[in-house]
This record gives structure tokens, C-alpha cells and sequence, in this order.
């Protein structure tokens, strides 16, 4: 049951083959046995997950199923569920059950899924390695010893692992595309708008967005049905028409062009990674694509500038975390200012108080125009970069991450050197471009992404190229060996 | 650019976060280490270049201003650290 893809569970959920009851029975007995050594989930409510799946069985057997009706979905503790806690990884949240859901818990809800649980993560979001969640890191299937990357570290573990079937991330700075290459599963991140930011407890709001993780392409194409589309909630998000992204998954390859910047195969990308990567550019060769090297000048500019604009954006939305309205309370105030600053001390983690307090400076007075006004305009320096070579190619193809996963602990106390491992993911989150990583080979037994990256909107286009190289690859097949223990 | 101990603590008090007199030499140095990473920004030319506040480069939205949500106060104070008869409870402001 739980090496089945989401398409293989819908169609045995239609065909009766299994009941949803069993499905998500199954996955339960998996975090059950085998999440001890993962960390990967936070919040898990069984009788409620199998109360809804026993609705889903209802529905499938009335012939009333939806979309997804019946399969159990894990989603990052970072969107809001109703009656369920919300910790977003932090202390601060750690008693916070909000009363409403998000629009994309709404939208899973709607298409039928189980809500399976709630995923580990780094805290708000702040992190590459989900070391940085208070609840402790989530660890990596491949080798328990590794971080599984973040911030939507237990997403990918938990996909990884076999604990769900799929899962929801977000990405503000690659917190999808990089955990996905460190666990060996495909994310995607949508194009800015794409998918409804409302009831996701913001962290960079001109850059967050939320996407699926699944083992393949076509599963993610699966969920991004579900979750992609207008909410006249949310005012940043897109009106464009939306596409069904599994229609197109089968398409040729023959013409497509795909561009390979130089800076993103030159110093710095660790040497076994980099040959994972032009393997599976000649596969994507062999199937009809042409290989185009450009530049993508402005690339050495993205880590400091995302560092000033999402921090700028952090500091601005953390601002509510207040000790007032939900979330933690610091004990005993002696006024309104001990009681906010004692709360934030006590409720925040470090990375993220030092993230606010970046922000805050580069906000303040004398400082704005020298830092922040001097981010977005590299800002559009960096995003006009990928429109002049979307002139030239279809696709941006290269590595999601400098190498593969690292060991706990190895980077934690240093928060620059952390900050690089996310060098080939940023200026997609900067650009507000779709970008996705999906498994490319092993490097000693770590697994290895392949990134690409599409213009504005074309989410369908970057799942047929990456459904394609999957059927003729298997490298999204391949199961941990941690993952083997607990069969059914 | 550096950055001494009395703007951290400057800003600190800008961002309502305590910080010890334990931690604070060692948030100095983080944080110089960062603005020192993100101070190559300033060799760039950007004369004439528009700052960039979405990337769809899209403009706020806007609505008709009418009610479509109904009131859930007690749902929203249910989960509050401290309420009485509706209001959120802070401590004393004015004395």
C-alpha cells in the first residue's frame, strides 16, 4: 500500500481494490513504527484522520468521490487547520489551534483528501537543514545522521520515508526544491500567485509560495490541481487561467531548449553532483531537448540581496506575534513592553529573532535606502536576467544544491556558510518564476536534484519535461533503506 | 559596514526582543557577519533600475468595500492568553 503513487491510490480507492480506512490505517502504523527515527511529523490526530477517511469511503462508495477523495495527504505545520494545532515550528505557536483553515487546507479538504498530520519544519520557515524547529530536526530517510534539508525538512522525510503518500510545502528561498534534493523526491514551487498564500503563516510575503512534494512529477501535477487557483482572499493572487497540469505530462520533448547558466555549474558545486547533473541533461538530450549554455549575470548578487528582502519582509510580519491575541504569553509582565519583548525573546528561536533584527535594521531610518530600496532594484536586475534568457529557451535546467545532504549539526552555528546552501535556489523565489527539483542520481548514497526552472506560469510545461525524464529514469523509485522496516 | 553593541541594542528595542547581556556580544557578531555578506550590495550600480516589490511586478487589488465575513469574536478570543467580557487583557497601561 504505501509504496503505491497517489494515481496508483486513486484509482485503487475507485476500483475498491482498498477502502481509505485501510489506506490511511496503513500510513498511521508507519509513523507509528517508523517516525521515531525521522522526526518528520509534529502533530498527528489519528481518530480524526481515520473519521475522515471513513467520510471518503462514504463518498467513494455513493459515487460522489471528488479528485482526491480518500488519499491521505501529510501538509507542512506551517498551514493554519482548523481545530488542529499550527505550530509553524516555533515555540511561539506551540498552544496556537487556529479556528479556521487555510485556502489550500480548504481546497484538499473540498478535493476529499485526509488530512494525515502536520509536518516538521525549520521555525517560520527560517532554515535549510529543520534544525531550527523547536520541536527538534527532522532527519534526513537516506541517512538518519543527515538533515533532511528545510524548511520543509518533514515533508521530505516523510515522503521519503513512505509515512504519506504526498505532502504540502512551502518555499520562500528553495524550503521545497532543496529539502526535495536532499530526501530524493520531486517538489515543485510554484509561480508567485499560483496558489493562495491565505492561512499560511507568512514569513516573506512577496516571495512565499506553497507547492506539493511528491516521488513524481505526476503526482505533484495530482495535487497542484487541488491546490492551484484564484482566492479572492488572498489579494496577491493570480487571476491567470489555471491548467489541468496532468494533460500535458506525456508531451515530447523533441525542440524543447533548455539552458544551462554557467554560474550555476562553476565554483562551488561539489564535483560528484555536478557530473549527476549533466547525466541527466544528456537524458533530457537523448529525448529531443537542446542543451544552450547562457549566463545568468547578476547570480552572485542573489544571497545578499534575498537575505535583505526576506528578512525586511520577516521582521514586518512577525510584528504580530505580540503575546496578545494567540500564541505564547511570557509569564507574569510587569508592563506592556516586558510583555512583548519577554514573549518574543522567550517565543522565538534565535536564527528567527536574528532575522528579524536584520530586518528591522535594514528597515530603519537611514538605512532603508542603502538597504532595502538597494535589494529590489538588484531585484529586478536578478529577475531580468531569466526574462532575457527565456527569450533564447524553454526551461533553466541545473542543480537544486551545491551537493548533496550534509550531516546534523554541521552547518547550525554558522548561519553564512548555512545561508549558501541555498545559492541556486533564491533568485527563483526573487523572480517569482515555478522551479522544481526532482531526483538526478546518488553521491554516495545521498541523493542528488535536478532543478528547473520555467518562465512565469508554466508549471505544465516543467512537469512534462520532468515526467518525462522520470519514465525513463528511476532514481524516484528508489526506497531508504530505513524506510523497508515496518512493512505491512 | 560595522555594526556596535548599542545599535543592536537599539534595534532590539525597535523589534520588541529582550536580549541578555549574555547573548548580546554574540548577536552583535551574527549580525555584523551578515551585513557584512550582504554589503557587496552596494558596489552594484542601480541607477535608473525601479525597485522591485512583486514579481509579477502587480499592483494591490481592490474590493468593494462590503461585509462578507461574519463576526467570530468568540472563536478568535477562545484561543487568546488572557480575555474579559470581549476584550483582550494586557497589563496596566495607564495608572
Amino acid at each position: 500500500m504505501h509504496t503505491k503513487s497517489v494515481a496508483q491510490l486513486v484509482k485503487g480507492l475507485r476500483e475498491r481494490q482498498f477502502s481509505s480506512v485501510e489506506v490511511t490505517r496503513a500510513y498511521l502504523d508507519r509513523i507509528d513504527a517508523l517516525d521515531s527515527q525521522y522526526n518528520s511529523f509534529i502533530t498527528v490526530d489519528e481518530a480524526a484522520a481515520l473519521a475522515a477517511a471513513g467520510g471518503a469511503d462514504e463518498r467513494l462508495a455513493s459515487g460522489t468521490a471528488n479528485a482526491l477523495t480518500g488519499i491521505p495527504i501529510a501538509h507542512k505545520d506551517i498551514f493554519c487547520t482548523d481545530g488542529v494545532r499550527t505550530s509553524c515550528g516555533s515555540r511561539m505557536l506551540d498552544n496556537f489551534v487556529p479556528p479556521y483553515d487555510a485556502t489550500v487546507i480548504q481546497r484538499f479538504k473540498s478535493a476529499g483528501a485526509v488530512l494525515l498530520g502536520k509536518t516538521n519544519m525549520d521555525e517560520f520557515a527560517m532554515g535549510s537543514s529543520n534544525e531550527s524547529s523547536f520541536y527538534g530536526p527532522a532527519r534526513n530517510p537516506w541517512n538518519t545522521d543527515l538533515v533532511p534539508g528545510g524548511s520543509s525538512g518533514g515533508s521530505a522525510a516523510a515522503v521519503a520515508g513512505l509515512l504519506a503518500p504526498a505532502a504540502t510545502g512551502t518555499d520562500t528561498g528553495g524550503s521545497i526544491r532543496q529539502p526535495a534534493a536532499f530526501c530524493g523526491i520531486t517538489g515543485l514551487k510554484p509561480t508567485y500567485g499560483r496558489v493562495s498564500r491565505l492561512g499560511i503563516v507568512a514569513f516573506a510575503s512577496s516571495l512565499d509560495q506553497a507547492g506539493p512534494m511528491a516521488h513524481s512529477a505526476e503526482d505533484c501535477a495530482f495535487l497542484l490541481n487541488t491546490m492551484a487557483g484564484h482566492d479572492p482572499l488572498d489579494s496577491t493572487s493570480s487571476t491567470a487561467a489555471t491548467e489541468d497540469y496532468c494533460a500535458t505530462l506525456g508531451d515530447s520533448l523533441e525542440g524543447l531548449r533548455i539552458g544551462l547558466p554557467t554560474e550555476y555549474f562553476g565554483e562551488g558545486l561539489d564535483v560528484a553532483t555536478g557530473e549527476c547533473i549533466n547525466n541527466a541533461l544528456k537524458e533530457l538530450e537523448a529525448q529531443g531537448a537542446t542543451l544552450v549554455e547562457m549566463s545568468l549575470p547578476h547570480s552572485a548578487l542573489t544571497i545578499p540581496t534575498y537575505y535583505i528582502i526576506a528578512p525586511a519582509e520577516a521582521s514586518t510580519n512577525l510584528a504580530r506575534f505580540d503575546g496578545v491575541r494567540y500564541g505564547y504569553r511570557c509569564e507574569n509582565p510587569v508592563d506592556l513592553h516586558d510583555l512583548y519583548s519577554r514573549t518574543r525573546q522567550e517565543g522565538f528561536g534565535e536564527e528567527v529573532k536574528r532575522r528579524i533584527l536584520v530586518g528591522t535594521y535594514a528597515l530603519s531610518a537611514g538605512y532603508y535606502d542603502a538597504y532595502y530600496k538597494k535589494a529590489q532594484q538588484i531585484r529586478r536586475l536578478i529577475t531580468q536576467d531569466f526574462m532575457h534568457c527565456f527569450e533564447q529557451v524553454d526551461v533553466i535546467a541545473g542543480p537544486t544544491t551545491p551537493g548533496p545532504a550534509f550531516a546534523l549539526g554541521a552547518k547550525s552555528n554558522d548561519p553564512t556558510s548555512m545561508y549558501l546552501e541555498d545559492v541556486y535556489t533564491l533568485a527563483v523565489n526573487l523572480a517569482g518564476l515555478p522551479g522544481m527539483s526532482l531526483p538526478a542520481g546518488f553521491v554516495e548514497g545521498k541523493p542528488v536534484g535536478l532543478q528547473l526552472i520555467g518562465r512565469h506560469f508554466s508549471e505544465a510545461r516543467l512537469l512534462n519535461v520532468a515526467h518525462r525524464f522520470q519514465q525513463a529514469t528511476d532514481w524516484h523509485l528508489r526506497t531508504p533503506d530505513s524506510a523497508k522496516g515496518g512493512t505491512l | 559596514m560595522r555594526i556596535e553593541q548599542d545599535e543592536i541594542e537599539k534595534i532590539a528595542e525597535l523589534s520588541r526582543i529582550r536580549i541578555s547581556d549574555e547573548e548580546i556580544g554574540q548577536v552583535t557578531q551574527r549580525i555584523a557577519e551578515i551585513l557584512q555578506m550582504v554589503d557587496q550590495l552596494q558596489a552594484v550600480d542601480t541607477h535608473d533600475v525601479e525597485p522591485m516589490a512583486n514579481p509579477l511586478d502587480a499592483t494591490q487589488r481592490l474590493r468593494p468595500d462590503k461585509v462578507t465575513q461574519s463576526n467570530r469574536r468568540n472563536a478568535f478570543q477562545a484561543i487568546a492568553p488572557a480575555v474579559e467580557n470581549g476584550l483582550y487583557l494586557v497589563p496596566k497601561v495607564i495608572e
